[in-house]
């Protein structure tokens, strides 16, 4: 894990080194005050020379604003570092994400991987600045403070440092008891939240069934629960503060006292006692430094697993070295296929056995109820997914043997969940073709029979679609993606029930518009709706992975039987029309 | 609509200081004023014993500091003159300096503990009166606020009060108290030197506000490239597949390096300032330290202002301790600013109006007796309205389901009317159902039966009572719903059937299910009924997550259908063996459905087909198809439905 973030520091290696080297600086110029002080008094005060105070007092003012300069220095070079680091790390996890199979992509799910490019990354950020500044300045701090109360006053020193390893041991064991109750806490708290969110979105059935109070009781329960293991974590952890007290008043009473006998006696200088209270400070303050930042990195710990997790992640799904870059035509061919999207034992496949071949050009529609894995099967045209078995071919070559880009630009899929981008419809469509001439937009849109509505708006081709696609109808966002896959001048099309939301009418004129205007690219067209199907070439009929029937609209009316109840079915239903089947 | 009673139903405490306060336009100051008199109403005895346990640890604090002077002046110096070796005083001394430390620990131990009960309670009443609160809002609030703000109310905005009470306002106090204490004590030993401490002092203040002041910009200027950052990730990965398909990975690549070098560049310059202000501000008090020690030496030797080694000592002991306080007030500023954000966030909620119900008539069960309704405990299965006359006596009218419109107009704000004069009448066990292209009003008018939303003008009676009479609560548990988009909760599918009737037997559980032709992939799933689901978890399809709101209602057993878009998510197929289920479910039920596909509701006793907010066509499927209008094109698929 460490090795594989630590890689991302690149460019800014310098200020990664300069900060805590800058950050020793200013510990060590710190360090150094309390100690030039207790010279100041010994040698100039008490014997009453001005010349060696003002000798001390220099240097002491000249510590405390070198302290500031590297302090202020180290401050901007550690900005400057994790603020690149956590730059890094997103381009690191951006990039690999690109390179995700669509397997990859099932794995995590979307909000998972936003997480882990979003929040994970603020936090490991602050973990790296926390790491590179105070990680650095708390241990040697206290090194040093110790070094300092060794050498003034090493009798001393000895007790001194039993009590700080006693007040180690005393927190440790406190933040180690606290841990797991926090981290229970935590996960208590996601749950709450769940809960919250459930009611925010399902406020309608909360109140169409009148189970308000049923609900709060609900909440209730769940924050009194929160509360009290809340309640046991703060108790635990508010020890630290006597904790810390007493270690540090019990080594003013030893400074004290043994420090009182031993000037004295005169083994002692009454500047060197005063250095060591302020040392005694420092010991302390490093060590609780040092504890609250091993918590808070522990924390971060898990969002660094999980940035990893995604940077490491390997494509289940890579382009061949020597990938072959041209598609010769749209003839696709699927030899015995079995598909399963995830390894599994038990030999259950999502397709079995499908075996068939399509001819370039032909149009293609392709029925079964939901679950019989149409979109399975088309979705290893473009190799969005790997065959479990068997081999899928375009243009008579495998599909594993053409480079990936030459491979998806000449099979164009119009995805069922599909999404358009904020920015402009022309935008939108040189997704398909960067290069292409307005001309060549219109073309498209025409052909997908949105032309007509883009007109229609105000600032027409101009007209800015927001996130999602959210401006337009459904039928509309339908067409539209239709016209940016068409752009890419495909040999295969492949329609994922694409025009579920457009009208029976508009859906007859794309397809005739493809018969006419493109007759010489391959069409795969998946539906529900029969009428969208129903003169195609031939029509497969999927069950539950199998394909149980292919032939046109005639044959299948005899043969195949889910054909003929589906059709049956939407003739009564009223979503289609005979005068339409020309 | 009148506002006699304030609250709803999960209300019934009676008085709630906090929506009552909220009628009082609220500015952000008096949002943090309302979190600390609420922690003051309920934890007066708490507040008094940390204050004052707060001072006493200070003082502790500070008679320890300035013990040193008395150890060197008063027992170190005299001994080494005298070449005494008699330390009795010294340990009497250092004996009571036992006792003050260990009053001090035990103070602050105290005053932390019960800082524990006081915040996290105070956290936890937020908590559940906000929830409580939520859920008496109307749907109009959750219509018209995004859900994710109203999440981060909750998550974000609570958090940030817990801060202020446990951390901020204690801390605050504790420095203020520290800073007095000090001062009194450096005027005491020497004022020469408390004049330098407390010019270095304000020097550090100054140099503090000013670099908070460009690092607040800075952290703003962050978050603004933070969120166009998360929202071009959001929508890439959202759109992850599509990149893949048209082979634009580079492109996005591309864009993406730019808007995270923008956001690194940002966060770059507001970390440098929030960095650079501990060092600076630690230094500057260092050098208060030396120009102390600098000057006290200059004093000591010169003999000037009676200055001692003790005192030097001492007042550079008391140097540090009055800048850490101000170090730590300087730090907490930032987070008493995003307390006061949040805390005014927290009431502005809280200060929502709740949904008002006027209602008077009750659901009552009733049993037949000589003839006569009379009102019973035990279930019978049959329900009535009680509806009380002004004399005190009152009528029971049988429930059956009869729905009237009588000219109903509606529009969501005064500006825009969404329904135009919506009459129709729907007999007990009548279906009824509304079509027409999107925003034509048919969901509209479903929220208007359950008062989600009140109407305008005209009236809409059930069971001859207008609505508006029937407490809500129970017109709402008398009408059955199910919606286009399923909202489950977690918990198991049982639970999520229950959720219709919190009293259903395992068994009516399972035969509702079984109505909804939901048992099958239910009895598929690995533990059956005990399936542990949540409630945006992908572990149903949507198929089925619609057949267990199919099943929700069923359990419900309501007079009343109302079924928006029920079935849109399931396949023809499977949906022709839901259609048998619904059509037991709907029999001898008022049935009002919106549907997407006409197959469910050609069946129909009337269609309305809705076009901008009107009724244009009314009747059965066949008289409308032979009207050859709009219902004709719809059903021919002339026409887009949405």
């Amino acid at each position: 894990m460490i090795s594989t973030l630590s890689k991302q520091i690149k460019q800014y290696k310098r200020e990664t080194i300069l900060t805590p080297i800058m950050v020793a600086l200013e510990v060590v110029l710190d360090i150094l005050i309390p100690f030039l002080m207790s010279k100041m008094v010994d040698l100039g005060v008490e014997a009453g020379n001005m010349s060696v105070v003002w000798h001390y007092g220099l240097l002491m003012l000249l510590c405390a604003i070198g302290a500031l300069i590297c302090g202020a220095l180290s401050g901007k070079y550690a900005a400057v570092a994790s603020a690149g680091f956590a730059k890094n790390v997103r381009e690191a996890e951006f990039r690999n994400i690109q390179n995700f199979s669509f397997s990859n992509i099932d794995e995590y799910s979307t909000g998972g991987l936003i997480t882990r490019l979003t929040t994970d990354v603020t936090n490991v950020q602050m973990a790296f600045q926390m790491i590179i500044r105070i990680a650095v300045r708390s241990p040697l701090n206290f090194c040093m403070a110790l070094f300092m109360v060794f050498y003034l006053a090493p009798n001393i020193a000895w007790w001194l440092l039993l009590v700080v390893v006693l007040l180690g041991v005393a927190v440790g064991f406190m933040i180690k008891k606290a841990g797991p109750v926090f981290g229970k806490m935590f996960k208590m708290y996601d749950n709450l939240n769940e809960e919250i969110q459930e009611n925010i979105t399902g406020i309608r059935p909360v109140k169409s069934f009148v189970r308000e109070d049923y609900e709060i009781d609900r909440f209730n329960k769940r924050s009194k629960d929160i509360y009290d293991v809340n309640k046991k974590a703060e108790l635990l952890m508010i020890l630290n503060q006597p904790f810390v007290q007493i270690a540090m008043y019990a080594c003013i009473l030893i400074v004290s006292w043994v420090g009182a006998k031993q000037i004295v006696g005169g083994s002692m200088e009454v500047g060197t006692m005063m250095s060591l209270f302020t040392y005694i400070m420092n010991l302390l303050m490093s060590l609780m430094m040092f504890s609250m930042i091993l918590v808070m990195v522990t924390m971060s710990a898990a969002s660094a697993k999980r940035i990893v997790e995604v940077i490491n992640q390997v494509s289940y799904l890579e382009s061949p070295k020597d990938g072959l870059k041209e598609v010769k035509d749209g003839s696709v061919e699927f030899d015995h296929v079995y598909f399963n999207y995830a390894e599994q034992v038990d030999g259950h496949y999502v397709l079995r056995d499908v075996d068939f071949k399509i001819n370039s050009g032909e149009t293609i529609g392709i029925l079964g109820p939901t679950g019989s894995s149409k979109t399975s099967l088309v979705s290893l045209i473009p190799r969005l997914y790997d065959v479990t078995k068997g081999a899928v071919k375009v243009g008579g070559v495998d599909v594993r043997d053409y480079d990936l880009k030459t491979l998806r630009d000449a099979v164009s899929m119009v995805l069922q969940k599909n999404v358009l981008f904020s920015g402009t419809i022309k935008e939108n469509m040189r997704w398909g073709d960067e290069q292409a001439t307005d001309e060549q937009i219109v073309e498209s849109c025409r052909l997908a029979q949105a032309d007509d509505f883009i007109s229609r708006m105000p600032d027409g081709y101009d007209t800015y679609i927001e996130q999602g696609g959210t401006n337009v109808s459904g039928g509309q966002r339908q067409r539209l993606t239709i016209a940016r896959a068409l752009l890419k001048k495909p040999k295969i099309l492949i329609l994922d029930d694409s025009t579920s939301a457009v009208d029976t009418k508009t859906d007859a004129l794309i397809r005739e518009a493809f018969q006419t205007k493109i007759p010489n690219i391959t069409k795969i067209i998946i539906s529900q709706r029969v009428s969208s199907i129903q003169d195609a070439d031939r029509i497969l009929v999927l069950d539950r992975g199998h394909l149980v029937n292919v032939g046109s609209h005639d044959e299948l009316m005899k043969t195949s039987e889910i054909y003929r109840s589906t059709y049956l079915a939407q003739q009564k239903g009223g979503n289609d029309n005979e005068s339409e089947n020309a | 609509m009148s506002q006699k009673t304030p609250s709803t139903t999960p209300d019934k405490n009676g008085q709630d200081s906090l929506s009552v306060k909220g009628k009082v336009p609220i500015t952000k100051k008096n949002g943090l004023k309302r979190v600390l008199s609420l922690v003051w109403k309920n934890y007066k005895w708490q507040v008094i014993l940390i204050a004052v346990l707060i001072i006493v640890s200070s003082i502790a604090n500070v008679y320890g500091s300035t013990f040193q002077q008395t150890l060197i002046d008063d027992y170190i110096m005299p001994m080494t003159k005298n070449h005494s070796t008699d330390f009795t005083p010294l340990f009497m001394a250092l004996s009571q300096l036992v006792m003050v430390y260990f009053i001090g620990v035990v103070a602050t131990y105290t005053w932390n503990r019960t800082m524990v009960y006081v915040s996290l309670g105070t956290l936890n009443d937020v908590r559940e009166r906000l929830f409580a609160h939520m859920e008496s809002l109307p749907i109009r609030y959750f219509d018209t606020h995004a859900h994710g703000d109203i999440m981060s109310v909750y998550t974000n905005d609570t958090d940030t009060l817990r801060q202020l009470i446990s951390q901020s306002v204690p801390q605050v106090f504790s420095s203020a108290m520290m800073i007095l204490f000090v001062l009194i004590s450096m005027i005491r030993l020497s004022w020469v030197l408390t004049i330098v401490t407390v010019g270095f002092s304000l020097c550090m203040l100054l140099v503090a506000k000013k670099i908070t002041r460009s690092s607040g910009k800075n952290f703003r200027e962050q978050q603004i490239q933070l969120g166009k950052a998360n929202g071009y990730i959001e929508e890439m990965i959202e759109g992850a597949r599509v990149i893949k398909v048209f082979s634009h990975e580079p492109k996005v690549q591309e864009e993406f390096e730019k808007i995270n070098n923008d956001l690194c560049t940002a966060s770059t310059n507001a970390n440098i300032f929030a960095n650079i202000l501990m060092p600076i501000c630690m230094n500057i008090s260092y050098i208060s330290y030396v120009a102390c020690a600098l000057l006290g030496s200059y004093f000591a030797i010169n003999g000037m202002f009676g200055m001692s080694l003790g005192i030097i000592s001492a007042m550079l002991t008391l140097n540090r301790s009055f800048n850490n306080p101000i170090t730590q007030i300087s730090q907490q500023i930032n987070s008493i600013v995003m307390a006061q954000a949040g805390a005014s966030r927290v009431f502005e909620l809280m200060d929502e109006p709740s949904e008002t119900d006027d209602g008077i008539v009750t659901l009552v069960r009733t049993k037949m007796v000589d003839g006569e309704w009379k009102e019973c405990k035990e279930h019978t299965g049959h329900w009535c309205w009680k509806h009380p006359r002004p004399d005190g006596s009152f009528v029971l009218v049988p429930l059956k389901g009869d729905v009237v419109f009588h000219d109903v107009t509606f529009g969501y704000v005064p500006e825009k009317t969404v329904l135009h004069d919506i009459s129709l009448y729907g007999e007990a066990g009548q279906k009824i159902a509304f079509v027409g292209a999107t925003g034509a009003g048919k969901t509209t008018i479903t929220n208007l039966i359950n008062r989600f939303y009140d109407i305008n003008k005209g009236s809409i009676t059930y069971d001859g009572i207008d609505i508006k009479l029937i407490r809500k609560p129970d017109l709402r548990r008398s009408l059955g719903i199910v919606l286009q988009d399923t909202q489950l909760f977690s918990g198991t599918i049982m639970d999520n059937i229950r959720f219709g009737k919190l009293d259903a037997t395992d068994e009516e559980c399972i035969a509702a299910a079984k109505l909804a032709n939901a048992d099958g992939f239910i009895n598929h799933l690995e533990n059956g009924y005990n399936t542990y689901i949540h409630a945006n978890g992908d572990s149903l399809s949507q198929g089925q997550r619609q057949l267990l709101a199919i099943a929700r209602a069923a359990v419900a057993n309501p007079p009343v259908l109302i079924l928006d878009e029920a079935t849109s998510s399931i396949d023809t197929r499977t949906e022709r063996l839901v259609q048998a289920g619904m059509d037991g479910l709907m029999k001898g039920r008022t049935v009002f459905v919106i549907a997407h596909r006409l197959s469910t509701i050609m069946n129909s006793d009337a269609i309305m087909v809705l076009d901008q907010g009107r009724i244009i066509e009314r009747g059965n499927h066949d008289s409308l198809l032979d009207k050859k209008g709009i219902y004709y094109q719809l059903y021919t698929g002339a026409l887009e439905m949405d």
